[in-house]
C-alpha cells in the first residue's frame, strides 16, 4: 500500500498538474486568473491576503532549501548541521505561523465574511481550502511539535532524498515508510495539491506579471495581428463552450 | 512628428436633459449579466453631485491618474512599478461594491404566488441582485439626482471641496447659490485616454490601446484580475466582473465603430448631444503634454497634441503613418475637430489627471442663462450674458474645477463664444445684421459662427456622426470575427436552420440571470 502511494501518487499527481495546466490554458483563458473579490470584501483582505501570500513565498523557498539541498552541501558550506536545523526550524516556525495567521483570516474572511462572498466561491475553491488548510496544519505540526517541542527528526536523510528520486524516476517508498506519520501525511497532501492545482485559482501563481517592470506604460496592439488572432479565437470559443 | 488616429466623442452639456436613455441602452447592450449587475459603462450624473462611485473625483483618497513627482516626471498617482506589484495580493486603493452601490431587484413572483384570500396585500420586497437577500435600498448608481440629497451632498462633491480650498470665500457663496438650484448632468463614458492609467498600471499587459482609432480595451483572456487598472484610472471606468474575477470597461461599441455606426449611447441619446468623430494627433506630443508642470497650461497642451487635419504636413505625415485616405478625410469633416480646436467650446474633463481624455464636453451655457434673467438682464443680449459670466463667480469656479483644472478663463471663454452665437443667432433672424465687435470679441467670422450654430443646434446624424468604417477591403473579413456571429459564416452551422448554442441546444434568450436565493 505504502509503497504503491509513494512511487505512484507523486507521477499522477505530476501527470495531472502538466495535463491540466496545459488543458485549462488552452480551453480556459478567461477562468485564468486570481478570481479576485476584493471588491467585495476589503478590509479582512487588506491583512489576510499579504500575511498569507508572503508568508507562503518564504514557506516555498524554505522547502526549496530543506528539500533540494543535501546535507553534504551546507557542511561543506560550513553550516553544521545543528546550526541548520535550528535556522530551518525558527525561520520556518515564523514563516509559517505568518501564512497560518493570513491563512486563518481568508478562511474567515470567505466562509463566515458575508453572502456576497458565498456566492463567488466554487466548490474548487473549498477544495482548495480544505487542502491548504490541512497541509499547513500537518507542516506547523511537523515543525513546532517534533522540531522545537519535541525530539526532532532529520527529514534531509529521508523525506528530501526521496523528492530527489522523484526526478530520477528512482523513488525508494521505503525512505518515507520509516518516516513518522505526519511526513507521509505532508507528502500526499502535496500530491493532492500539486493535482488539483490546474483546476484550482493557484494558476494565478504562474501568471506573476514580472515583465510589467520592464514594459513601456502604454501597450498598443494594431489590429490585423487582432484579427487573425480573434478569428481563430472565436473559432477556438464555439467549439469549447464559453 | 508621429501621427495616430482617434476616435473621440463630445457631448454638448446644455442639451443633456438627464433622462439617462444612453446609461439604459448601454447597459443593456453590454452589462446586462451576470457579475456586472453593479456596473454602468456609461452613466449620468448630477453636478454637483458626488458621482459613481462616490466621490471618485476625490484623488487624494483614490489615487487615480497620473502625477509628476518631485523631479517633474510622470508617474502614477498610485505609485512606482516595484509598489504596484507589492500590492498586488491587496490593492489598497481599488473600490468595494458599497462605493459604488448594491443593485436591487424586487421579488415580483411573491405578488403572484401569493396565496389567493390572503388577507395581507402581498409585498416586492427588494432583494440584493448579488445575493438574493434582502437588502434595505439605502443608495443607487444615481443617488443624488437632481440634487437629491443636496444639502448633505453636495458639499461632499470633490469639486465643491476643491473649489472652497482655492477660495475659501466662495464657501458662503456656494450655499446661496445652490439655493437657487444650479445644477447640470454629466454623462461619462471611459474617456479612452491617450495616456490610459488604466493601460499603464495593468500588470500583464492586457489591457491595451488600439492602434488604428485609440480604443481601450481589456483583453479578456490575458486579464488576471490584479485590479490595479481599477484603481489607477481616475474616472474610475474600469470595473471588476466578480464572477470572472476579471475586469471590464466601455469598448467604444468598437464593433459598431468599425461598421461606421455610432456607439449605442449616442445613437439613442434623447437631446441629441453626442459628436463622435476622428482627431489626428501627434503621438510624439503626448507625454510633454501629461507632464506640463503647471494645471493651467494643461488645457491649451492637450488641444496642442491634436493635428490639424487639413495642414498638408499633417496630410503627408497621416499617409505616411499608414492612415488611410477615407479616414483623413474623415478627420477633416470631424465635428471633434471643430468642437475641440477650430471653435474652442469643447474641453476636456478634468485635465489635471494628466491622461488626456478624449471624450470632451460643451460647457453648460443654462446655469448662466438663468442666472442672468434671474438678475434682471436679457439671456439673449451678449452685454448682459458676459456681464453675468464674468460676475457669476460660483458656478464659473465650479465648471472651472471640473473641465479646466481651475482655470477660470478657459471656462469663460467657452462660454462666451456659446452666448455670442446665441446673440448672433438672434440678430440675424431680428434684423439680419450682425455685431462686429461682438464676433471680434470672441475671435470667429460669422460664417464660423453660424456653422457653430448649425452643428450645435440642427446637426443630423451625418454630421454629428462623421465615422468611416473599417477598411471596407477588409469588411468582410471584420465582420466574421467582430460585429457578426462567427456561425453564420459560410459553411457554418449557424447557416440556415435554427441557431444553436456552443454546447448545442437552443441559444438563450437571455444570458443567464441567477435565480433568486
Ligand atoms: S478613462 Fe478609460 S482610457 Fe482613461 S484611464 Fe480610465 S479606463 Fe483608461
Ligand atoms: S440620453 Fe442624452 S440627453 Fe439623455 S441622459 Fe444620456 S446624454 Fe443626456
Amino acid at each position: 500500500m505504502a509503497t504503491l502511494i509513494f512511487t505512484v501518487l507523486p507521477y499522477v499527481a505530476l501527470a495531472t498538474f502538466v495535463v491540466g495546466h496545459v488543458a485549462r490554458y488552452r480551453h480556459d483563458k478567461l477562468g485564468w486568473g486570481t478570481r479576485t473579490s476584493e471588491v467585495f470584501e476589503k478590509r479582512w483582505l487588506m491583512w489576510g491576503s499579504p500575511l498569507f501570500h508572503f508568508g507562503a513565498l518564504f514557506v516555498i523557498a524554505g522547502h526549496a532549501g530543506g528539500l533540494l539541498v543535501p546535507p553534504g552541501l551546507t557542511r561543506a558550506l560550513g553550516i553544521s548541521d545543528h546550526l541548520y536545523h535550528q535556522i530551518a526550524v525558527w525561520a520556518g516556525a515564523v514563516a509559517g505561523t505568518v501564512m497560518c495567521v493570513g491563512l486563518a483570516i481568508l478562511f474567515a474572511r470567505r466562509f463566515f465574511g458575508g453572502h456576497r462572498l458565498r456566492i463567488v466561491t466554487t466548490p474548487m475553491d473549498r477544495v482548495l481550502y480544505a487542502l491548504l488548510i490541512a497541509e499547513t496544519v500537518v507542516g506547523m505540526w511537523q515543525t513546532v511539535a517534533i522540531n522545537i517541542f519535541g525530539s526532532g527528526y532529520e527529514y534531509r536523510g529521508t523525506v528530501s532524498v526521496w523528492f530527489r528520486q522523484v526526478f530520477t524516476l528512482s523513488t525508494d517508498p521505503a525512505l518515507l515508510t520509516g518516516a513518522p506519520m505526519v511526513y507521509r501525511l505532508h507528502v500526499i497532501l502535496a500530491c493532492l495539491i500539486i493535482a488539483v492545482w490546474p483546476f484550482t485559482r493557484l494558476v494565478h501563481v504562474w501568471s506573476v506579471p514580472v515583465g510589467y517592470l520592464a514594459r513601456p506604460f502604454v501597450v498598443y496592439r494594431r489590429r490585423p495581428q487582432r484579427a487573425v488572432r480573434a478569428g481563430t479565437r472565436m473559432a477556438r470559443a464555439a467549439r469549447r463552450g464559453w | 512628428m508621429r501621427v495616430m488616429a482617434q476616435v473621440a466623442m463630445v457631448m454638448n452639456l446644455d442639451k443633456c436633459i438627464g433622462c439617462h436613455t444612453c446609461s439604459v441602452t448601454c447597459k443593456q447592450t453590454w452589462t446586462n449579466r451576470d457579475g456586472v449587475e453593479y456596473v454602468w459603462f456609461n452613466n449620468v450624473e448630477t453636478k454637483p453631485g458626488i458621482g459613481y462611485p462616490r466621490g471618485y473625483e476625490d484623488q487624494e483618497r483614490w489615487k487615480g491618474g497620473w502625477e509628476l513627482d518631485r523631479k517633474g516626471r510622470l508617474r502614477l498617482r498610485s505609485g512606482g512599478r516595484l509598489k504596484r506589484l507589492a500590492q498586488l495580493f491587496a490593492n489598497p486603493d481599488q473600490p468595494v461594491l458599497d462605493d459604488y452601490y448594491e443593485p436591487v431587484t424586487y421579488d415580483y413572483d411573491r405578488l403572484h404566488s401569493a396565496p389567493a384570500g390572503q388577507k395581507a396585500v402581498p409585498v416586492a420586497r427588494p432583494k440584493s441582485a448579488i445575493t438574493g437577500k434582502d437588502v434595505k435600498v439605502e443608495w443607487g448608481p444615481n443617488w443624488d439626482d437632481d440634487l437629491g440629497g443636496g444639502p448633505d451632498l453636495v458639499p461632499q462633491d470633490p469639486n465643491v471641496r476643491a473649489m472652497v480650498a482655492a477660495d475659501p470665500a466662495a464657501a458662503d457663496k456656494v450655499k446661496a447659490s445652490f439655493e437657487q438650484t444650479f445644477m447640470f448632468h454629466l454623462p461619462r463614458i471611459c474617456e479612452h485616454c491617450l495616456n490610459p492609467a488604466c493601460v499603464s498600471a495593468c500588470p500583464s499587459s492586457a489591457m491595451y490601446k488600439r492602434e488604428d482609432d485609440g480604443i481601450v480595451l481589456v483583453d479578456q483572456d490575458k486579464c488576471r484580475g490584479w485590479r490595479m487598472c481599477v484603481s489607477a484610472c481616475p474616472y474610475k471606468k474600469v470595473y471588476i466582473n466578480h464572477v470572472s474575477g476579471k475586469a471590464e470597461k466601455c469598448t467604444f461599441c468598437f464593433p459598431r465603430i468599425e461598421a461606421g455606426l455610432p456607439t449605442v449611447c449616442a445613437e439613442t441619446c434623447v437631446g441629441r448631444l453626442r459628436y463622435i468623430g476622428l482627431v489626428l494627433y501627434d503621438a510624439d506630443k503626448v507625454a510633454a503634454a501629461a507632464s506640463v508642470p503647471d494645471t493651467a497650461d494643461l488645457l491649451e497642451a492637450q488641444r496642442d497634441v491634436f493635428c490639424d487635419p487639413h495642414d498638408p504636413e499633417v496630410i503627408a505625415a497621416a499617409r505616411q503613418a499608414g492612415i488611410a485616405e477615407d479616414w483623413i478625410d474623415a478627420a477633416q469633416r470631424s465635428p471633434i475637430w471643430k468642437l475641440i480646436s477650430e471653435f474652442k467650446v469643447a474641453l476636456p474633463l478634468h485635465p489635471e489627471y494628466r491622461t488626456l481624455p478624449m471624450v470632451w464636453y460643451v460647457p453648460p451655457l443654462s446655469p448662466v442663462l438663468d442666472a442672468t434673467s434671474a438678475g434682471g438682464g436679457d439671456d439673449a443680449s451678449a452685454d448682459d450674458v458676459f456681464h453675468a459670466i464674468t460676475s457669476l463667480r460660483i458656478p464659473m469656479e465650479y465648471l472651472a474645477q471640473v473641465f479646466t483644472a481651475g482655470d477660470v478663463d478657459a471656462v469663460a471663454g467657452s462660454l462666451l463664444r456659446l452666448a455670442a452665437v446665441r446673440t448672433h443667432m438672434r440678430r440675424r433672424s431680428l434684423d439680419g445684421g450682425q455685431d462686429d465687435a461682438l464676433l471680434e470679441r470672441v475671435g470667429l467670422t460669422a460664417e464660423q459662427v453660424e456653422e457653430l450654430y448649425r452643428l450645435l443646434a440642427i446637426a443630423k446624424m451625418k454630421d454629428r456622426y462623421v465615422i468611416p468604417p473599417a477598411h471596407k477591403e477588409r469588411a468582410a473579413e471584420l465582420s466574421s470575427w467582430a460585429s457578426g456571429c462567427s456561425l453564420d459564416s459560410p459553411g457554418g452551422p449557424g447557416m440556415g436552420g435554427a441557431p444553436t448554442a456552443p454546447g448545442g441546444g437552443p441559444v438563450p434568450v437571455t444570458i443567464g440571470k441567477r435565480r433568486l436565493r
